[in-house]
């Protein structure tokens, strides 16, 4: 082995004394930090309040759809109560979730730098997002909006009476929260990337975010920009979209897409990126074809932009349009596809653990696959003409923006757990959770692609009676959903206080961040290390012979 | 159409399945296989540029055929046969109402007879809607100031569910009604019950009530063209260009006469906007096809794909 500063295989160091976390005590050396690792805790406190927020509202639109009959409320309140549903998941979760807390947190860490480029604007970004995020409350509490999370116009802009320019100023807002975010990264990854290490020895979460954050510089601005537009025409009445006073509403839908399309890759690449440094961790294997997995990546990220009209093929494009559309939209499957086979190879000859964190991987792979194979079915034009706008649609969306990315934060959040607190989760509570989520996330979603081939549209509040057998399954797995999602926040908490000390690497991982202690000082590391390695090194590392501390 | 859809989506669920227990499986297998044993040490591999590029050339070329043969239902879905009987469906917040060229009018419901192929020609009043027949696998957004159209042949006498799929609101789940399929004789018993004057019969006493004769005169030229035969043929244009005066064309002439006008012409006419309804515009649009339509026996060849030199823009009709 090379002789480096930090060798790669050298024994943990005691925990210190001072760390990020006893650094200060105060409120205030929390909300005037520029430490990236504490900001990444404000946006975990944050994100996950809005996270139980939105599940509220999803548990709601469970509980309506469990009768046919619109009974639990009116149809206004239902329309709502899905609007606040998908506006706060897609825009306040899963939008920053893995990147501004995990990728906050671990970014710096892994390309061992001090922090990132810009740590005032990380703290900008946090309070741009808390600012959108009171400001959508606000919206909440005072009458909400009612258009669905997708604006459509002419409806948004002429005909509801909700509160539809603030809540697009909370969107606007929290946007920008996500351009700076994305800013950042870009900047930090290429200019303080400790000596030695270059491109090719990149962790593949670095790679993920990487991308991500162009997605992020790219597309954010251009929603923005449809946000104003939509509220000039609204508070205005100039034509921009409403036929009525010359405008096209196609033209709403187009700029929409053409940022929640990207969007998507936004939410699922980070969690794509912490998939790959489970499987090679718990695999203790460098993931097979690294440069692939890197660039497919990178080549989301691009390709997401050409294909946004595939959720237009019944708006009224042209023929030749879509299929164009359709031709572009199979060019993403490629690149995903590449993924999980590169991670399924990577199994291969490995040491394969069960940890926590692993079965989180695993069930990515498993949901991501269902979720991408349906994708596949809704680029073919024939077929989604017939299940666009249905439950078939609904169910496929979660698969990929709930099922992968909420697999892969909850995967790395277990993973890093021990980085971020010094604590251990409990491992047996944490394999139950794992478990719950799995079955439950199915059990909830699996029905509703039946549901939409049968011809369920989505948004309904009240639904002809031969479709209740089917939402009735899936309210029930809603609910062992839920059980899944409150677990963690329960024994995560404890673990701060009885968990079991973490050393500076329970994993036996590689990556830079398990070289300093567990948790980092607020410097992240006493001297910048030098990296001589590739990334994933596991032959380098020794098998950790004794067991993973547990929890007393 | 519905049968060659579900034969597509039995396809592709097959394809996936086999997919699905391929990577389920192998995850499987080598997760037991290769679990942590005591003294079992990982070998390290670095990857392999020929499987990379196998597992993306054969899903490609797999992704390939599901294009494909979705295109080609799509292309079948887009273009209505010449020979439809043309309805006409106005949705607004939130109903659906309709009204066959024979004139009869319903609401929430649209009679059709089986083995006949249906055109609907359809506009939204207010917002965005979409007309969704899960039984026959089709769908299609009704926009507000322009036509959209989609057209379907039942084959099974039945009701079945009508419903709006594109969130409109309120009452949008409450939007929703029945397409009753009729054998022929019932269908024909249906039409004849209750007063109504054919489509293009309204559309003529509009046409003389809104003194669109005094300019748009079929025996000379006015100061309008002249819009015998004009349906459906390519017209040139006062800036050069051409276009195929499909509905939408009719429409937009008649709402913003000024946005494209027919070389030779001064733009002079006025805007109807405000002034005729939806439902009074869709019988303008239908006595103006009438006027273009040859007689009775020929119907439908005048519109065969072979004789329009513009093909392409006609699928286009929105």
């Amino acid at each position: 082995m090379a002789r480096t500063v930090i060798p790669a295989n050298q024994a943990p160091a005691p925990s210190p004394k001072l760390n990020y976390l006893n650094n200060g005590h105060s409120l205030k050396s929390w909300l005037l930090t520029t430490d990236h690792k504490r900001i990444a805790i404000l946006y975990l406190i944050s994100v996950t309040v809005f996270f139980f927020l939105g599940g509220f509202f999803a548990m709601l639109i469970r509980l309506e759809l469990l009768t046919p009959q619109g009974d639990l409320m009116q149809a206004d309140t239902y329309n709502k109560v899905f609007t606040m549903h998908g506006m706060i998941m897609v825009f306040f979760f899963l939008i920053p979730v893995v990147p501004a807390v995990l990728g906050n947190f671990l970014v710096p860490i892994m390309i061992g730098a001090k922090d990132l480029a810009f740590p005032r604007i990380n703290l900008l970004s946090w309070y741009l997002y808390i600012i959108g995020g009171l400001l959508i409350s606000h919206v909440m509490l005072t009458g909400g909006v009612d258009t669905g999370w997708t604006f459509y116009s002419p409806f948004s802009t002429e005909y509801t009476n909700t509160k539809i320019v603030e809540a697009g100023i909370a969107v606007f807002i929290a946007g920008f929260s996500s351009i700076f975010t994305g800013l950042n990264f870009i900047v930090t990854i290429h200019r303080m990337r400790a000596p030695g290490l270059t491109w090719d020895r990149l962790p593949l979460f670095i790679w993920a975010n990487y991308a991500t954050s162009l997605i992020m510089i790219l597309g954010t601005p251009v929603v923005a920009i449809t946000i104003v537009l939509v509220a000039v025409e609204r508070l205005f009445h100039l034509g921009i979209f409403d036929p009525r006073l010359g405008g096209d509403p196609l033209l709403f839908q187009h700029l929409f897409w053409f940022y929640s399309h990207p969007a998507v890759y936004i939410m699922v690449l980070p969690s794509m990126g912490v998939v790959s440094e489970l499987i090679a961790c718990f695999a203790r294997k460098r993931i097979f074809g690294y440069k692939f997995v890197a660039m497919s990546s990178v080549a989301l990220a691009v390709f997401g932009f050409l294909v946004w009209a595939h959720h237009m093929f019944v708006a009224g494009i042209s023929l030749y349009a879509a299929m164009i559309f359709s031709f572009l939209s199979f060019s993403v499957g490629v690149p995903s596809a590449v993924k999980v086979f590169n991670w399924t190879s990577t199994l291969y000859k490995g040491s394969i653990s069960y940890a926590t964190p692993m079965l989180y991987a695993f069930g990515f792979i498993g949901l991501f696959t269902m979720g991408g194979l349906t994708g596949l079915m809704l680029a073919t034009l024939g077929i989604d003409v017939h299940v666009t706008d249905t439950y078939f649609v609904v169910a496929h969306f979660h698969y990929i923006m709930v099922g992968g990315v909420l697999m892969g934060y909850l995967g790395g959040l277990h993973f890093w757990w021990p980085k971020i607190t010094g604590r251990m989760y409990p491992e047996a509570w944490a394999k139950l959770s794992a478990l719950l989520v799995y079955v439950g996330f199915n059990l909830t979603f699996f029905p509703q692609f039946i549901l939409g081939y049968v011809g369920m549209p989505r948004r309904y509040w009240q639904y002809p009676p031969e479709f209740q057998a089917l939402n009735v399954l899936s309210t029930a797995g809603a609910s062992i959903l839920a059980a899944g999602y409150l677990l963690p926040m329960i024994y995560f908490v404890w673990s701060l206080r009885y968990g079991a000390i973490a050393d500076a690497n329970p994993w036996a991982a590689a990556g830079l961040e398990w070289k300093t202690t567990s948790p980092p000082p607020t410097f992240n590391f006493d001297e910048t290390p030098v990296v001589t390695w590739e990334a994933y090194n596991y032959d380098e590392i020794p098998h950790k012979e004794r067991r993973v501390p547990v929890a007393r | 159409m519905a049968s060659q859809v579900d034969a597509l989506y039995i396809y592709l669920l097959l394809v996936s399945g086999v997919m699905t227990a391929l990577i389920f499986l192998s995850v499987l297998v080598l997760a037991i296989k290769y679990r942590r044993a005591p003294g079992h040490r990982a070998r390290q591999i670095e990857g392999s540029t020929v499987l990379e590029i196998t597992w993306s050339i054969i899903p490609l070329f797999v992704m390939m055929t599901f294009f494909v043969w979705g295109a080609v239902i799509y292309f079948q879905e887009r273009t209505p046969p010449a020979d439809a009987t043309e309805v006409y469906v106005v949705a607004k917040q939130w109903m659906w109402k309709i009204e066959h060229v024979e004139g009869q009018r319903e609401i929430n419901e649209l009679h059709v007879p089986i083995g006949q192929n249906v055109k609907l020609i359809m506009t939204s009043q207010d917002v965005i809607h979409s007309f969704f027949i899960p039984a026959f696998r089709i769908k299609q957004d009704v926009l507000p100031g322009r036509y959209t159209t989609l057209w379907f042949k039942a084959t099974k006498p039945g009701r079945y569910h009508l419903f709006c799929a594109e969130y409109c609101g309120t009452n949008h789940s409450g939007m929703g009604g029945d397409i009753v399929v009729m054998e022929p004789q019932d269908y024909a018993q249906w039409m004849a019950g209750g007063p109504s004057a054919p489509l293009q019969e309204t559309g003529k006493q509009l046409f003389t009530q809104l003194g669109c004769a005094t300019c748009h005169r079929f025996d000379v030229q006015g100061r309008g063209p002249n819009l015998t035969g004009i349906y459906n043929k390519p017209v040139l244009l006062e800036d050069g260009r051409t276009v195929i005066a499909d509905e939408n064309y009719v429409r937009e002439s008649i709402l913003n006469p000024t946005a494209k006008i027919v070389s030779g012409f001064k733009p002079v006419m006025p805007t109807f906007q405000g002034i005729v309804s939806d439902e009074q515009l869709n019988a303008l649009v239908a006595y103006v096809k009438s006027s273009s339509q040859p007689p009775p026996g020929t119907a439908g060849l005048q519109n065969q794909p072979a004789t329009s030199p513009a093909q392409p823009q006609k699928m286009q009709v929105q």
